[in-house]
């Protein structure tokens, strides 16, 4: 089965990273995965978004025109993209920065305050991980332990130095719905 | 009796083509000395112009890859980087180095690459029949400045060479002349000069030649040579513009 | 791995040590990662002063037998051209990446396929003719990239990779490999200085027009050659198809989607993806044509393929078009909804 997943926020939240972790886990577990980075016009400020198309055989196109799933990290982002959510799809919103909420009345909300819950752990520049925790958590569409394993490599050469408070800021995040986290 | 002149090794045993008072014909040679008094046959790669000497090849007994008009330098960068241990000039004329292929030469000029230009530099488009080029003089006819080359309209003529002598890349920049025998032999110590810089690594090297074309500047041969010591030489002046080695004393 | 990154590490697993590129979006990531790479494996790399600088400085590196390379997106292509044909002429080999983007004139960055007769029809001046690949996914990018320069070096050819913005941005999982070996013929042209024989001269001017004539039906030969050796393309679902859509790269991944969501619908659709634009696979699309009532041919872009298609069937079958050029990316429901409507209108 297709799904398509729409991660966006504001350039320099980590939304392309975040991506590139699920897609990393999808390619690990052996799903068919595409991801598709978008970049704003600015370098800094502009808002950045990414696709990741996941399925059990080939897919067609990388680009999701009505995504499955969005997670929503700045306001712009959800004024901009909560429309094209397919009917019955889910959205996930930083709470924490996103003052408005979906009109529609056809799709599920979950809202997690990463900023707080980041801050409370390894700060809140791991707001995105928290966040990616919460979602992976929640919707099983990768394994939380496959991104857990493979962190070092996702980082790459030079980066070590942020996997264990990205793997903090995770775990922070995986278990906020089953715990008994928010919803709208 | 002992032989004292002969062709050079360098090059083959092809007749110039060239026109009557041609300066390739006397450049060809002097180049093709330096060649084999640096016993470097071996090693070079040359790289020649369009314009009149794109048959350099037909003369020069060098490995030798026909280039694109004014991309020379660029060519040469590719050759020279890919095979450092040998040696790489490039062989143009006014139009090939300065117009359409000034973007090339004055990067190349500034990566400090280790080629060397010869720069025949004849105030005219010659193959082609005698159109302006970058280095035409204020008043000077061509086929394409009928009422002689105008600085409000067509600018003024282009010294390149003076350009690149600014660049830090640029290692040794000077400017000769074939008027007579004695400034024959100075452009053939220029040349070896140039090649020497690049095979000691210090830069680019560019030696602009003053070369006469008897057929486009409609004059005679001996005229020719008279009209590069007499006009051309005090327009485009003959000296080093720059010497890395004189620099580092 | 990302599709630009794919391109370039292909390269240097194929024994890529020359790159010369210049910045143009969307391609950019090219020059970035063989600028870090080329470092590691004591190649050259330089960002040349222009496209037709690097293409030029290619040309220099691969005329001493260097493998080497550019990449650029269509309006560097545009500026490469001259360079192409002299590569062409001299029969030196090289690999040129383009990521096409939107155009004409300066266009926009996104994915586009309107770059398809700059790349088959020779857009550099001269009867030559230049083998072009469109992968459609990033293994086949890196495997094609790779293969290309062994290919270049069997037919001394430049040779040309078509990739669009998406594919270039594109992140899918790949497995990487060595190079596979090859049979590859002796350089005995390359220019390394004329120590211990005679000296060597790269060419293309040939001012006898019998002389010139003949190296014109040399080259001839060689792509007539490439005719027999090089086709390639892809085939689903063909066998009982009544309609053929025929696209190439994006946009094939694209109508692959929609013929399977039309076969689930019952419709009799295939899909027929050429690999290689020059040469063209007509003898597939011949084939195909015997047995399929309607092709409609998907690009992005206003119809530059469909030449080619209509030239293979020589008219055998009718021949409908859909296409999307300026950067716009259809989803594969959208060409679904096209077949749909074709396979109801002409009664298939």
């Amino acid at each position: 089965m297709l799904q398509k997943i729409m991660m966006s926020g504001i350039g320099g939240q980590g939304i392309l990273f975040s991506g590139i972790c699920i897609a990393w886990a999808a390619m690990e577990e052996g799903q068919y995965v595409t991801y598709l980075p978008s970049y704003g016009a600015e370098m800094r400020g502009g808002i950045t978004s990414c696709t990741i198309a996941l399925s059990d055989e080939e897919i067609a196109s990388p680009v999701a025109s009505s995504p499955d799933y969005l997670v929503i990290m700045d306001n712009q982002s959800l004024l901009r993209l909560q429309n094209q959510t397919v009917s019955g799809g889910e959205v996930f919103i930083n709470s924490n920065m996103v003052t408005d909420r979906p009109v529609r009345g056809d799709i599920e909300v979950l809202e997690i305050p990463v900023n707080d819950i980041a801050k409370n752990s390894v700060g809140i520049r791991y707001a995105n991980m928290v966040m990616l925790g919460a979602f992976v958590g929640r919707t099983r569409l990768v394994k939380p332990v496959t991104i857990l394993d493979n962190m070092a490599a996702i980082l790459g050469k030079g980066k070590d130095r942020f996997k264990a408070a990205n793997i903090e800021a995770l775990k922070a995040g995986i278990d906020y719905f089953s715990q008994g986290g928010g919803r709208a | 009796m002992k032989k004292i002149f002969g062709r050079p090794a360098s090059l083959k045993a092809n007749p110039f083509h060239y026109c009557p008072g041609c300066g390739h014909s006397i450049l060809h040679r002097l180049v093709a000395e330096v060649i084999d008094e640096m016993d470097i046959r071996g090693h070079t790669i040359g790289i020649p112009p369009a314009g009149c000497a794109v048959l350099a090849y037909n003369y020069f007994d060098v490995d030798m890859v026909e280039s694109a008009h004014g991309r020379g330098c660029a060519i040469a960068t590719g050759v020279k980087r890919a095979r450092p241990d040998c040696l790489v000039f490039t062989y143009q004329g006014d139009g090939d180095i300065s117009a359409i292929g000034t973007a090339e030469t004055l990067h190349a000029a500034n990566r400090g690459e280790l080629i060397t230009s010869i720069f025949v530099n004849n105030a005219v488009y010659g193959m082609t029949g005698g159109q302006m080029a970058p280095t035409t003089m204020l008043g000077q006819k061509t086929s394409t400045s009928p009422y002689g080359r105008r600085a409000k309209v067509e600018g003024y003529p282009l010294k390149i060479t003076d350009l690149i002598a600014n660049l830090p890349g640029a290692a040794y920049v000077v400017r000769t002349s074939l008027a007579t025998p004695a400034k024959v032999n100075a452009t053939k110590k220029a040349i070896r000069k140039g090649f020497e810089i690049q095979r000691q690594g210090l830069g680019y090297a560019l030696i602009e030649v003053l070369s006469p074309c008897p057929t486009n500047w409609k004059l005679s041969s001996v005229e020719s040579f008279k009209y590069l010591e007499d006009v051309m030489e005090k327009e485009f002046v003959p000296g080093v513009l720059k010497d890395i080695t004189k620099e580092k004393a | 791995m990302k599709g630009t990154d794919a391109i370039a590490e292909a390269a240097i697993q194929a024994g890529c040590r020359c790159y010369f590129g210049y910045p143009i979006t969307p391609q950019n990531e090219i020059p970035e990662y063989m600028s870090r790479r080329m470092d590691e494996v004591g190649g050259v790399f330089l960002q040349g002063e222009s496209e037709i600088a690097s293409i030029n400085m290619v040309h220099g590196a691969a005329a001493t037998g260097a493998r080497a390379m550019t990449s650029s997106s269509s309006p560097g292509i545009s500026l490469k051209q001259e360079g192409l044909s002299f590569l062409a002429a001299q029969e030196i080999p090289a690999v040129i990446v383009n990521i096409v983007r939107g155009g004409p004139g300066l266009g926009n960055i996104a994915p586009s396929q309107g770059d398809y007769y700059q790349a088959t029809r020779g857009g550099g001046h001269g009867d030559y003719r230049m083998p072009v690949f469109a992968p459609a996914s990033i293994q086949e990018l890196y495997d094609i990239t790779m293969e290309s320069f062994d290919i270049a070096d069997i037919y001394r050819t430049p040779v040309m990779i078509i990739g669009d913005g998406m594919m270039g941005q594109m992140m899918e999982p790949i497995v990487k490999h060595a190079q596979p070996p090859a049979d590859l013929p002796p350089k005995d042209y390359i220019l390394t200085g004329a120590q211990g024989r005679p000296s060597r001269i790269l060419r293309s001017l040939i001012l006898h027009p019998p002389e010139m004539e003949e190296h014109n039906w040399k080259l001839k030969r060689k792509y007539d050659l490439m005719r027999q050796t090089l086709p390639r393309h892809e085939e689903y679902m063909i066998d009982d198809a009544k309609m053929v859509v025929v696209a190439y790269g994006t946009a094939a991944r694209i109508a692959k989607g929609a013929v399977k969501r039309a076969r689930a619908e019952g419709l009799k659709v295939g899909l027929m993806r050429p690999i290689t634009l020059w040469p063209f696979p007509d003898e597939a699309v011949a084939a195909i044509a015997k047995k399929a009532k309607l092709f409609l041919v998907f690009e992005m872009s206003t119809g530059q393929m469909i030449d080619d298609v209509k030239l293979a069937m020589s008219g055998g079958v009718e021949c409908e078009f859909y296409g999307r050029p300026g950067g716009v990316v259809p989803a594969p429901q959208e060409i679904q909804r096209i077949i749909e409507r074709h396979w109801l209108q002409k009664e298939l």
